[in-house]
């Protein structure tokens, strides 16, 4: 899961340091990118694109461990072995994609424990959304299906960017998202056609979410000027703008259909086919992103704890005089 | 109880627990392949459980979900090794070596029970358990021979789990008739070959198996007997699923 919320804090042209880059490689690596080519680890390239594909790399991996805590609570509460066992897979599945995705950022020059320790330390940032509570069984389903959903949005246009690393790691979290989208998805239609316990339980989470949801893909670019050349080496892929119109056209018509309703009274399509919407609280968003959110410290504590409590292990593992263990499977 | 009836719940009730404690190492694991790892565990388990329990649905028990998921702490047939809370990894990844072990040679026993149900389940499940102690010697090779911080706590581990795992072996009153009708080669014989089993690992570690006889096995698991730590975990487990029984979550 993942969403572009986290990296809107690109640098301004002046900043970009492209002054010192050698003018004939410059040109030849954007001429690569505009036909189409993949730039691998050991080719050429800028400063700026190396430094904003690891922190968006990394702020995505950040955003699949990170996001794997509110759902794993629910795990051990899961109701029913079906759902025990699907929720399980899925949470499983978005650490894997963070072991894949902190592969992709380390053929850049970061290393994973370098990664880990700056998403501890507060110094990089991950998905703002899992800086909200997950409170009941409802608000884990409703991630499952409309956060992954955003999700998917977001990488399918990203898979087809300009780093191959994170492109072929995209293709494969992309695939395993989609199994998500349907977990997700067959999850709240139980629970919205079900009793009315459940249907209160899940209106009240999709209440809850929305504001959150809305947020997912970022400020609007009205208020970003500086895309401009992460689109040319094609780095961002789409626009938040774009990404969100996308998303509300999916789902905004596969919730109503199943009796849901949404908490903003403005929302709606116009004749031109855009969505209009009250524009959402990007103050409040400010806030909890840098820190003063419902869950921020939890979220990091926990991560720090299991880092702490598993540094021996790591110690362990790098001792040269160790003896080999072969790889038996 | 009918001898199979009490054979197939000790063995799902196992399964069970041990499955959901593994599955509490999302996102807290040493490194993340670890926390993949026993996910992957915890699923397989799951999976084991749900099984046992469809071969005891089969024969009149009441569903998978309601057998997991409505009853109580004295109900439930599980050795108390497997209800203890996760710790740190050494505890874990040590339950999950003396665990599996028994546990593969147990499915390996069962995949020529009487019971034929069972043992067509067991063939199946002794497959994917060779891969949990594949993974767990792996582990206990590795740390039992690395640093002394590591072989220290692995010990302490091993110590501190082995009354528990004996525990495993708890019998009941069905056991006679388990053995002498082929249900089972029974839990004297298997403690026999888990001895040999883990000793062998643990003698290409710095690690030392302590005399077995010396220890006082943790036992009551078997007869419903449960330390602290099992009903909260149940009330945990159920939390959602008793808020309206009758839903289709």
């Amino acid at each position: 899961m993942y969403g572009s919320a986290s990296t809107h804090d690109i640098p301004t042209q002046a900043a970009t340091g492209l002054e010192n880059e050698d003018p004939i490689l410059l040109a030849e690596f954007e001429a690569r990118i505009a036909r189409g080519e993949k730039i691998e680890p050991t080719d050429w390239m800028p400063q700026l694109y190396r430094k904003q594909l690891t922190r968006m790399i990394e702020q995505h991996a950040h955003s699949e461990i990170i996001g794997s805590l509110p759902e794993g609570t629910w795990i051990t509460r899961a109701p029913g072995f079906r759902r025990k066992m699907a929720q399980m897979a899925k949470v499983q599945d978005e650490v894997g994609h963070a072991q894949l995705l902190y592969s992709a950022a380390e053929t850049l020059g970061k290393t994973r424990e370098q990664m880990l320790s700056d998403l501890v330390n507060g110094k990089s940032k991950y998905s703002n959304v899992f800086n909200y509570p997950t409170p009941t069984w409802a608000d884990s389903n409703v991630i499952s299906w409309l956060i992954d959903a955003g999700a998917i949005v977001n990488q399918m246009a990203n898979a087809k960017g300009s780093y191959g690393p994170y492109c072929r790691a995209l293709d494969r979290i992309c695939a395993e998202e989609a199994f998500h989208l349907k977990y997700g998805h067959d999850a709240v239609v139980h629970m919205a056609t079900g009793t009315p316990v459940q249907r209160k339980m899940m209106q009240e989470a999709l209440n809850r979410w929305w504001p959150a949801i809305m947020t997912f893909f970022g400020p609007s670019d009205k208020m970003s000027t500086h895309t401009e050349i992460l689109m040319r080496w094609k780095v961002k892929m789409a626009t938040n703008d774009a990404c969100r119109q996308q998303f509300l056209d999916m789902y905004v018509p596969k919730i109503w259909e199943i009796g849901l309703t949404l908490p903003d009274p403005n929302l709606r399509k116009n004749e031109d086919g855009v969505w209009e919407f009250s524009e959402p609280d990007w103050e409040d968003f400010k806030r909890v992103i840098n820190g003063d959110g419902p869950c921020n410290a939890e979220r990091i504590a926990v991560r720090r704890a299991a880092e702490e409590n598993g540094a021996w292990v790591r110690r362990a593992m790098q001792q040269p005089q160790a003896r080999y263990v072969r790889p038996l499977a | 109880m009918d001898p199979t009836l009490d054979l197939l719940y000790r063995l799902a009730d196992d399964q069970l627990i041990l499955g959901h404690r593994n599955s509490e190492w999302n996102g807290l694991g040493p490194i993340l392949e670890e926390d993949i790892a026993f996910s992957s565990m915890a699923q397989d388990k799951l999976g084991h459980s749900l099984q046992l329990y469809t071969l005891l649905h089969e024969l009149g028990e009441a569903e998978p979900d309601t057998v997991a998921f409505t009853r109580n702490a004295p109900q439930f047939h599980c050795c108390q090794l497997t209800e203890l809370p996760i710790g740190e990894y050494d505890f874990s990844l040590i339950r999950h070596f003396l665990f599996d072990h028994a546990e593969l040679l147990r499915f390996e026993a069962l995949a020529d029970s009487s019971y034929e149900p069972l043992a067509l389940v067991a063939r199946k499940i002794k497959g994917e358990l060779k891969y949990h102690v594949l993974h767990a010697n792996t582990w206990v090779k590795r740390l039992g021979t690395a640093t002394e911080e590591a072989i220290t706590r692995m010990q302490a581990a091993l110590e501190f789990t082995l009354p528990y795992a004996l525990g495993i072996f708890e019998t009941t009153a069905a056991e006679p008739e388990i053995i002498s009708s082929g249900l089972f080669i029974g839990e004297e014989e298997l403690q026999r070959r888990w001895e040999e089993s883990i000793a062998k690992v643990l003698a290409q570690t710095a690690l030392t198996l302590p005399d077995l006889r010396l220890l006082t096995p943790v036992t009551g698991g078997r007869h419903g007997q449960h330390t602290e730590h099992l009903q909260p975990l149940l009330d945990e487990m159920a939390e959602v699923f008793r808020l309206d029984p009758t839903a289709d979550w």
